[in-house]
Protein backbone atom coordinates (compact mmCIF):
# COMPACT_ATOMS: atom_id res chain seq x y z
CA UNK A 1 0.00 0.00 0.00
CA UNK A 2 1.46 3.14 -0.90
CA UNK A 3 1.07 6.22 1.57
CA UNK A 4 -1.39 8.02 -0.91
CA UNK A 5 -3.92 5.27 -0.68
CA UNK A 6 -3.15 4.87 3.37
CA UNK A 7 -4.18 8.53 3.72
CA UNK A 8 -7.32 8.12 1.49
CA UNK A 9 -8.80 5.72 4.19
CA UNK A 10 -7.51 7.57 7.24
CA UNK A 11 -11.46 8.97 7.86
CA UNK A 12 -12.81 6.09 7.41
CA UNK A 13 -10.65 4.20 9.75
CA UNK A 14 -11.58 7.30 12.28
CA UNK A 15 -14.67 6.74 12.30
CA UNK A 16 -14.54 2.93 12.24
CA UNK A 17 -16.00 2.27 9.13
CA UNK A 18 -13.27 0.49 7.24
CA UNK A 19 -13.93 -3.39 6.25
CA UNK A 20 -11.30 -5.65 8.36
CA UNK A 21 -9.57 -6.06 5.01
CA UNK A 22 -8.88 -2.37 5.07
CA UNK A 23 -8.07 -2.28 8.40
CA UNK A 24 -5.55 -5.11 8.19
CA UNK A 25 -3.88 -3.25 5.23
CA UNK A 26 -3.87 0.11 6.71
CA UNK A 27 -1.95 -1.22 10.08
CA UNK A 28 0.20 -2.92 8.18
CA UNK A 29 1.19 0.01 6.35
CA UNK A 30 1.16 2.34 9.39
CA UNK A 31 3.59 -0.34 11.34
CA UNK A 32 6.04 0.57 8.80
CA UNK A 33 5.40 4.05 8.48
CA UNK A 34 6.53 6.67 10.56
CA UNK A 35 4.98 9.55 8.37
CA UNK A 36 1.41 8.29 7.78
CA UNK A 37 0.69 7.05 11.57
CA UNK A 38 2.29 10.89 12.50
CA UNK A 39 -0.40 11.92 9.98
CA UNK A 40 -3.32 9.59 11.44
CA UNK A 41 -2.34 11.01 14.93
CA UNK A 42 -2.85 14.86 13.64
CA UNK A 43 -6.63 13.87 11.60
CA UNK A 44 -7.49 12.71 15.05
CA UNK A 45 -6.05 15.77 16.74
CA UNK A 46 -7.93 17.42 14.32
CA UNK A 47 -11.25 15.35 15.24
CA UNK A 48 -11.14 16.31 18.34
CA UNK A 49 -10.10 19.75 18.23
CA UNK A 50 -13.57 20.55 16.01
CA UNK A 51 -15.54 18.39 18.49
CA UNK A 52 -14.50 21.13 21.39
CA UNK A 53 -15.32 23.96 18.65
CA UNK A 54 -17.98 26.08 20.51
CA UNK A 55 -19.80 29.56 18.83
CA UNK A 56 -21.32 32.79 20.11
CA UNK A 57 -24.14 32.11 23.17
CA UNK A 58 -26.91 33.48 22.07
CA UNK A 59 -27.99 36.25 24.30
CA UNK A 60 -30.79 35.64 27.66
CA UNK A 61 -33.15 38.22 25.56
CA UNK A 62 -32.87 36.45 22.12
CA UNK A 63 -33.93 33.16 24.06
CA UNK A 64 -36.77 34.91 25.32
CA UNK A 65 -38.45 36.40 22.44
CA UNK A 66 -38.37 32.60 20.82
CA UNK A 67 -39.52 31.11 24.08
CA UNK A 68 -42.23 34.08 23.67
CA UNK A 69 -43.25 32.39 20.50
CA UNK A 70 -43.18 28.97 21.94
CA UNK A 71 -45.60 30.15 24.48
CA UNK A 72 -48.00 31.77 22.43
CA UNK A 73 -48.26 28.94 19.83
CA UNK A 74 -49.14 26.29 22.91
CA UNK A 75 -51.34 28.86 24.53
CA UNK A 76 -53.07 28.89 21.33
CA UNK B 1 -5.98 15.01 27.81
CA UNK B 2 -7.41 15.00 24.64
CA UNK B 3 -9.16 11.37 24.50
CA UNK B 4 -13.00 11.35 24.34
CA UNK B 5 -15.13 8.03 23.93
CA UNK B 6 -18.26 7.12 23.29
CA UNK B 7 -19.94 4.02 24.78
CA UNK B 8 -23.09 2.17 24.21
CA UNK B 9 -25.03 3.29 26.95
CA UNK B 10 -24.37 7.07 25.68
CA UNK B 11 -26.47 5.83 22.81
CA UNK B 12 -29.67 4.50 24.98
CA UNK B 13 -28.74 7.16 28.01
CA UNK B 14 -29.64 9.46 24.82
CA UNK B 15 -32.04 8.40 23.54
CA UNK B 16 -34.30 8.18 27.29
CA UNK B 17 -33.17 11.81 27.47
CA UNK B 18 -34.67 12.81 24.26
CA UNK B 19 -38.13 10.78 24.64
CA UNK B 20 -37.81 12.90 27.37
CA UNK B 21 -37.27 16.30 25.98
CA UNK B 22 -39.60 15.93 23.64
CA UNK B 23 -42.08 15.21 26.32
CA UNK B 24 -41.41 18.03 28.28
CA UNK B 25 -41.88 20.52 24.64
CA UNK B 26 -44.96 18.71 23.82
CA UNK B 27 -46.51 19.68 26.98
CA UNK B 28 -45.22 23.43 26.76
CA UNK B 29 -42.02 23.44 28.94
CA UNK B 30 -40.08 26.68 28.48
CA UNK B 31 -37.11 25.67 30.47
CA UNK B 32 -36.85 22.94 27.86
CA UNK B 33 -37.53 24.79 24.40
CA UNK B 34 -34.61 27.39 26.13
CA UNK B 35 -32.37 24.84 26.50
CA UNK B 36 -33.02 23.39 22.91
CA UNK B 37 -32.67 26.79 21.34
CA UNK B 38 -29.38 27.49 23.29
CA UNK B 39 -27.95 24.38 22.54
CA UNK B 40 -28.93 24.37 18.58
CA UNK B 41 -29.02 28.13 17.38
CA UNK B 42 -25.30 28.64 16.82
CA UNK B 43 -24.50 25.75 14.79
CA UNK B 44 -27.96 26.59 13.28
CA UNK B 45 -26.72 29.96 12.47
CA UNK B 46 -23.25 28.95 11.11
CA UNK B 47 -25.33 26.49 8.54
CA UNK B 48 -27.56 28.24 7.29
CA UNK B 49 -24.73 30.84 6.22
CA UNK B 50 -23.55 28.50 4.06
CA UNK B 51 -26.37 29.03 2.46
CA UNK B 52 -27.34 32.43 2.11
CA UNK B 53 -25.41 35.46 1.05
CA UNK B 54 -26.15 37.56 4.29
CA UNK B 55 -26.12 37.02 8.00
CA UNK B 56 -29.02 38.69 8.05
CA UNK B 57 -30.47 36.11 5.80
CA UNK B 58 -29.30 33.46 7.88
CA UNK B 59 -30.64 35.13 10.91
CA UNK B 60 -34.16 34.79 9.33
CA UNK B 61 -34.07 30.83 8.09
CA UNK B 62 -33.03 30.10 11.60
CA UNK B 63 -36.02 32.40 13.16
CA UNK B 64 -38.21 30.97 10.56
CA UNK B 65 -37.17 26.85 11.27
CA UNK B 66 -37.88 27.81 15.10
CA UNK B 67 -41.72 28.46 13.68
CA UNK B 68 -41.45 25.27 11.66
CA UNK B 69 -40.01 23.47 15.16
CA UNK B 70 -42.57 24.93 17.44
CA UNK B 71 -45.17 24.17 15.44
CA UNK B 72 -44.37 20.73 14.16
CA UNK B 73 -42.76 19.08 17.39
CA UNK B 74 -46.75 18.32 18.45
CA UNK B 75 -46.42 16.08 15.20
CA UNK B 76 -42.96 14.69 15.42
CA UNK B 77 -43.03 11.28 15.41
CA UNK B 78 -39.35 10.75 16.45
CA UNK B 79 -38.10 8.17 13.69
CA UNK B 80 -35.31 10.96 13.13
CA UNK B 81 -33.22 12.44 16.45
CA UNK B 82 -34.48 15.33 17.45
CA UNK B 83 -31.53 17.35 16.06
CA UNK B 84 -31.74 16.04 12.83
CA UNK B 85 -35.03 16.57 12.12
CA UNK B 86 -34.09 20.14 13.32
CA UNK B 87 -31.46 20.67 11.00
CA UNK B 88 -33.47 19.07 8.22
CA UNK B 89 -35.92 21.85 8.20
CA UNK B 90 -33.22 24.64 8.36
CA UNK B 91 -31.41 22.88 5.40
CA UNK B 92 -34.91 23.00 3.39
CA UNK B 93 -35.52 26.47 4.50
CA UNK B 94 -32.17 27.49 4.15
CA UNK B 95 -32.09 26.25 0.20
CA UNK B 96 -35.40 27.86 -0.33
CA UNK B 97 -33.61 31.29 0.77
CA UNK B 98 -30.68 30.56 -0.97
CA UNK B 99 -32.52 30.05 -4.05
CA UNK B 100 -35.23 33.22 -3.64
CA UNK B 101 -32.01 35.26 -3.39
CA UNK B 102 -30.70 33.81 -6.64
CA UNK B 103 -27.10 33.72 -5.12
CA UNK B 104 -25.07 32.36 -7.63
CA UNK B 105 -23.12 29.78 -5.46
CA UNK B 106 -19.72 28.97 -7.80
CA UNK B 107 -17.31 26.91 -5.22
CA UNK B 108 -19.61 24.97 -3.27
CA UNK B 109 -17.14 22.78 -1.71
CA UNK B 110 -15.43 21.01 -5.10
CA UNK B 111 -12.62 23.33 -4.94
CA UNK B 112 -9.54 21.68 -6.14
CA UNK B 113 -7.79 20.01 -2.89
CA UNK B 114 -4.56 18.39 -5.01
CA UNK B 115 -2.61 20.57 -3.38
CA UNK B 116 -3.15 19.54 -0.45
CA UNK B 117 -0.86 18.28 2.58
CA UNK B 118 2.37 18.33 0.76
CA UNK B 119 1.29 16.07 -1.96
CA UNK B 120 2.43 12.90 -3.23
CA UNK B 121 4.79 11.80 -5.80
CA UNK B 122 3.78 9.33 -8.82
CA UNK B 123 4.42 6.49 -7.12
CA UNK B 124 2.43 7.50 -4.30
CA UNK B 125 4.97 8.40 -1.71
CA UNK B 126 5.20 11.53 0.24
CA UNK B 127 6.57 14.51 -1.40
CA UNK B 128 7.26 16.02 1.97
CA UNK B 129 6.73 13.85 5.03
CA UNK B 130 4.52 15.69 7.01
CA UNK B 131 5.62 18.10 10.25
CA UNK B 132 5.96 16.13 13.49
CA UNK B 133 3.25 17.76 16.13
CA UNK B 134 0.47 15.29 16.90
CA UNK B 135 2.14 14.66 20.70
CA UNK B 136 2.57 18.32 21.25
CA UNK B 137 -1.09 19.10 20.60
CA UNK B 138 -2.03 16.73 23.59
CA UNK B 139 -0.35 19.34 26.03
CA UNK B 140 -3.81 21.10 27.84
CA UNK B 141 -2.89 24.55 27.00
CA UNK B 142 -2.43 23.81 23.63
CA UNK B 143 -4.70 21.98 23.11
CA UNK B 144 -7.24 24.76 24.36
CA UNK B 145 -5.73 27.03 21.73
CA UNK B 146 -6.36 24.79 19.17
CA UNK B 147 -9.95 24.54 19.80
CA UNK B 148 -9.84 28.32 19.74
CA UNK B 149 -8.80 28.45 16.42
CA UNK B 150 -10.96 25.74 14.82
CA UNK B 151 -13.91 28.05 14.68
CA UNK B 152 -11.86 30.00 12.02
CA UNK B 153 -10.69 27.01 10.52
CA UNK B 154 -14.13 25.98 10.08
CA UNK B 155 -15.36 28.81 8.33
CA UNK B 156 -12.60 28.59 5.92
CA UNK B 157 -13.73 25.63 4.91
CA UNK B 158 -15.65 25.40 1.70
CA UNK B 159 -19.65 25.38 1.95
CA UNK B 160 -20.12 21.92 0.99
CA UNK B 161 -17.60 20.71 3.24
CA UNK B 162 -18.08 23.03 6.00
CA UNK B 163 -21.47 21.94 6.39
CA UNK B 164 -20.62 17.82 6.50
CA UNK B 165 -17.62 18.75 9.51
CA UNK B 166 -19.90 21.27 11.29
CA UNK B 167 -22.98 18.35 11.94
CA UNK B 168 -20.54 15.01 12.13
CA UNK B 169 -17.60 16.60 14.20
CA UNK B 170 -18.69 19.80 15.59
CA UNK B 171 -22.20 18.84 16.16
CA UNK B 172 -22.02 15.13 16.74
CA UNK B 173 -24.76 14.01 14.25
CA UNK B 174 -24.16 10.45 12.86
CA UNK B 175 -23.43 9.91 9.03
CA UNK B 176 -26.91 8.34 8.29
CA UNK B 177 -27.81 11.75 9.59
CA UNK B 178 -25.61 13.79 8.28
CA UNK B 179 -26.83 12.43 4.68
CA UNK B 180 -30.37 12.77 5.87
CA UNK B 181 -30.25 16.37 7.06
CA UNK B 182 -28.38 17.52 3.70
CA UNK B 183 -29.89 15.36 0.97
CA UNK B 184 -26.42 13.43 -0.15
CA UNK B 185 -25.34 10.09 -0.20
CA UNK B 186 -23.17 8.24 1.78
CA UNK B 187 -20.49 8.36 -0.85
CA UNK B 188 -20.37 12.07 -1.12
CA UNK B 189 -20.63 12.59 2.56
CA UNK B 190 -17.35 10.74 3.38
CA UNK B 191 -15.47 12.26 0.86
CA UNK B 192 -16.24 16.10 1.82
CA UNK B 193 -15.96 14.47 5.39
CA UNK B 194 -12.18 13.62 4.25
CA UNK B 195 -11.26 16.88 2.23
CA UNK B 196 -12.87 18.80 4.93
CA UNK B 197 -10.79 16.98 8.00
CA UNK B 198 -7.80 17.43 5.83
CA UNK B 199 -7.71 20.99 5.45
CA UNK B 200 -8.35 21.83 9.53
CA UNK B 201 -5.57 19.47 9.64
CA UNK B 202 -3.35 21.53 6.81
CA UNK B 203 -4.43 24.93 8.74
CA UNK B 204 -3.79 22.82 12.55
CA UNK B 205 0.10 22.09 11.07
CA UNK B 206 0.47 25.84 10.39
CA UNK B 207 -0.65 27.14 13.21
CA UNK B 208 1.67 24.37 15.29
CA UNK B 209 4.13 25.38 13.08
CA UNK B 210 4.01 28.88 13.87
CA UNK B 211 4.42 28.49 17.49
Amino acid sequence: MVCRAAVALMSDYIDGRLSSADTARLEGHLAGCPHCSEYLAQLRVSVIVLGRVSFDSLSDEAVEDLVAVFRQWQAG
Amino acid sequence: MLAREVVASDTVAAADDQIALIERLRSGDEAAFAELVRSHQPAMLRLARGFVASQAVAEEVVQDTWLGVVRGIDRFEGRSSLSTWLFKILVNRAKSAGIREQRHRTARGDADDSELSGGFDAGGAWVTPPDVWAEDAEDRIVAEQLAARAREFLDALPPNQREVVLLRDVEGLTSRDVCEVLGISEGNQRVLLHRGRTRVRDALTAEMRGR
